[in-house]
């Protein structure tokens, strides 16, 4: 179903951490920007679509005005909003947001320090651009802080903090963005494995949580009503957003789920594990019974790799790119 | 993430530490007296209470170099003389054979009981010493009761990207994990409606039972037992890239450093007459063609005689060291931070 392309050769190799690989399509100038994380470092690469430019560029965990810093970072991640596309990097010291290409800083959010360490260490991951003009991103205390974004200009501001989960936040994800209306339009997942669905506006709303059985949520997607969530025990879950209804639970992966992504224009549903396999899925919706179907379709194996990253590169899911702990490439799949 | 890992990372590297010397003694066939003095010194600075208490303290990873100066302090606290050559290379199978655990570490409790499979084996190494074993067991229990939460580790400490492990797609899921290949349906009651398999392209079996995560029992993991007892392991030369990033933290880094030695006891200072070497490769001359080579560039040290003293002299000997490390490691990029700044006033400024 999918065979392997010519792989793009990054700087550094990518860091264990959950949903390592950042994906934005720039159709208008047939490039593709690619995002992977080692530890103070983010490696870019802008991929033309003939396979013949490269270019990369590194980022670094940085404080504006402090010269040095070696701040950890957790995620990198392009949040698309309809004025603007922004990439916004979290790490243990704050938030970075940039222009998409990397080249201007735009704004920077510090996290709130404490004097002596705690045993929890401080830090902000989870990341999504959610309806037409925030960007809402989470913090080890189970925060998630609303960014509010104008349409130009670096002129960013804290909106809100919502405070449902417990524990440190995982990952963050969104869908009706900009054009249709949605019941909920965005999801979040913690370290326990606890999901929260929310519907934004000037005062998000909390529609529902779900709880989790105790074991961390590495990684979720919200995809017309359903939410797919991916834990450490390797298994999937999809929820009925709004009611929190159990459709369907797989035993997908032998270890931890490190990614999760959807095409949402065919329903195509992407997991990677440490198990160094990555497999693709097929969501099938009913609204008329609301039933929601899956079948498996393909299985990819990155011999002796745990995979930490994997996204499609197109809404179709006509193509995806995966990256590796200790690998220093980008894998690219494409259907034959 | 936990900033609890350190004392983890520690004891997993020491009881690394401890597996090769233990091996390369009796390659080199040293006296039974000789070796077991060895083991009962590192095992004793280890172990002891002010250094534990000291790496059990919430804190953040440090990097490489801090980790590789601290334990070639700690071989040296025994008689036992290891040229930088050596030292480099023990470094280097260490982190790899701990790098190897963690990599295959099923889920991350699991961390704890290969940690707990390291003191066993150590136990078994000073068992004929009361003192220090009774160092040993203090440190286990204190351990059991600090560590059970770390739920979560993560592995950019050991990060270096030579080699692959093998990653198998067959044999038994972690505890708490179901064997993949199955899909399951359910209706708006939550009742099954259906379930079918998919082919996963491994085969794997249910989970073995769960170890033991008390002060004595049956870890069931394999991983962080000795691998050189049953046999001679020819390790090739892996030359690993030390660290050469800028370490921006240089100077927090000194500050644990500067704590760690001074929790070493002075009673550890050797007698320079019974001190003999050891050698990690086959041969002397391989040793010293390893050391001309280049592995010498990247340490970070020549030949340094520390003497654990107590308070302002040894403030002055770091101060000394720091220098040191200080001119071969400042970055070019970092014009902010003069390079002669004397390590005491910066241990006043971060005070």
């Amino acid at each position: 179903m999918y065979h392997k392309e010519k792989s793009i050769q990054i700087k550094n190799s990518a860091s264990a951490l959950y949903n390592n690989l950042g994906v934005l399509r720039i159709a208008p100038r047939r490039l593709t920007y690619f995002t992977v994380v080692h530890a103070n470092v983010v490696n870019m690469v802008s991929a033309s679509w003939d396979g013949l430019n490269y270019s990369h560029r590194q980022l670094q965990s940085k404080e504006p005005n402090v010269a040095t810093s070696t701040s950890l970072i957790m995620q990198a991640a392009f949040c698309v909003l309809p004025s603007r596309d922004l990439l916004v990097v979290t790490s243990q010291k704050g938030i970075q947001m940039y222009e998409s290409d990397g080249s201007i800083m735009v704004y920077w959010h510090a996290l709130d320090t404490p004097e002596t360490p705690t045993a929890q260490a401080v830090f902000a991951r989870g990341i999504s651009a959610v309806w037409e003009n925030y960007i809402c991103v989470g913090v080890s205390s189970g925060a998630i802080l609303v960014f509010d974004v104008p349409s130009k200009g670096s002129n960013i501001t804290l909106s809100e903090v919502v405070e449902e989960h417990k524990e440190p936040i995982t990952d963050i994800a969104s869908e009706c963005s900009g054009s249709q209306e949605c019941i909920a339009d965005m999801v979040s997942a913690d370290d326990g494995g606890n999901l929260c669905v929310w519907k934004s506006g000037e005062e998000f709303q909390l529609l529902n949580k779900i709880p989790g059985f105790d074991m961390s949520c590495s990684s979720v997607k919200l995809w017309k009503g359903t939410v797919a969530a991916g834990y450490g025990t390797g298994q999937i879950r999809l929820y009925e957003a709004v009611t929190g209804i159990l459709h369907v639970e797989i035993n997908a992966h032998a270890r931890w789920i490190y990614s999760l992504d959807i095409a949402p224009f065919s329903g195509l549903l992407l997991s990677a594990a440490e198990d160094s396999l990555v497999r693709v899925w097929h969501l099938t919706l009913t609204p008329e019974t609301n039933t929601v179907e899956v079948a498996h379709l393909h299985n990819e194996c990155v011999t002796d790799t745990q995979i930490c990253g994997a996204k499609f590169c197109d809404g179709d899911g006509y193509a995806f790119a995966v990256t590796g702990y200790d690998l220093s490439e980008i894998i690219r799949y494409t259907q034959t | 993430m936990s900033m609890r890992t350190l004392p983890l990372v520690f004891i997993n590297l020491g009881g690394e530490m401890l597996y090769i010397l233990d091996q390369r003694l009796q390659a080199q066939n040293t006296s039974e007296d000789n070796s077991e003095k060895v083991m009962n010194d590192i095992v004793g600075t280890m172990f002891s209470k002010s250094f534990m208490d000291e790496l059990l303290k919430p804190q953040q990873l440090y990097s490489h170099r801090t980790m590789k100066t601290v334990l070639t302090r700690l071989a040296h606290t025994s008689i036992m003389r290891l040229n930088p050559a050596s030292m480099d290379r023990l470094y280097e199978l260490m982190v790899m054979a701990f790098k190897y655990q963690v990599f295959l570490c099923p889920r991350p409790k699991d961390l704890l009981l290969i940690s707990y499979n390291h003191i066993d084996t150590i136990r078994e190494f000073v068992k004929d010493t009361p003192a220090v074993l009774n160092q040993v067991e203090e440190t286990h229990r204190k351990i059991i009761e600090v560590l059970l939460r770390v739920s979560l580790f993560l592995k950019n400490k050991v990060q270096n990207p030579n080699g692959r492990f093998a990653l198998g797609t067959s044999g038994p899921v972690p505890y708490k994990t179901d064997v993949p290949g199955l899909i399951r349906a359910f209706d708006r009651k939550g009742r099954e409606v259906r379930r079918h398999e998919f082919p996963t392209g491994g085969s794997y079996s249910s989970p073995l039972r769960v170890g033991s995560f008390d002060l004595h029992g049956d870890r069931v993991i394999r991983l962080g037992l000795n691998m050189y007892v049953s046999y001679f392991i020819h390790v090739h030369g892996v030359q690993s890239q030390t660290d050469n990033t800028p370490n921006l933290l240089a100077k927090e880094e000194l500050n644990l450093l500067a704590r760690l030695m001074g929790s070493m006891k002075a009673e550890h200072t050797p007698n320079t007459e019974t001190v003999f070497r050891i050698n990690l490769f086959t041969t002397d001359a391989e040793e010293e063609e390893a050391g001309a080579s280049g592995g010498t560039e990247e340490s970070l040290f020549g030949v340094i005689n520390i003497q654990a003293m107590q308070d302002e002299q040894a403030a002055t000997e770091l101060a000394r060291i720091a220098g040191q490390f200080m001119e071969q490691d400042e970055p070019v990029e970092n014009p902010s931070s003069s390079k002669g700044d004397d390590l005491l006033a910066m241990m006043d400024d971060l005070s």
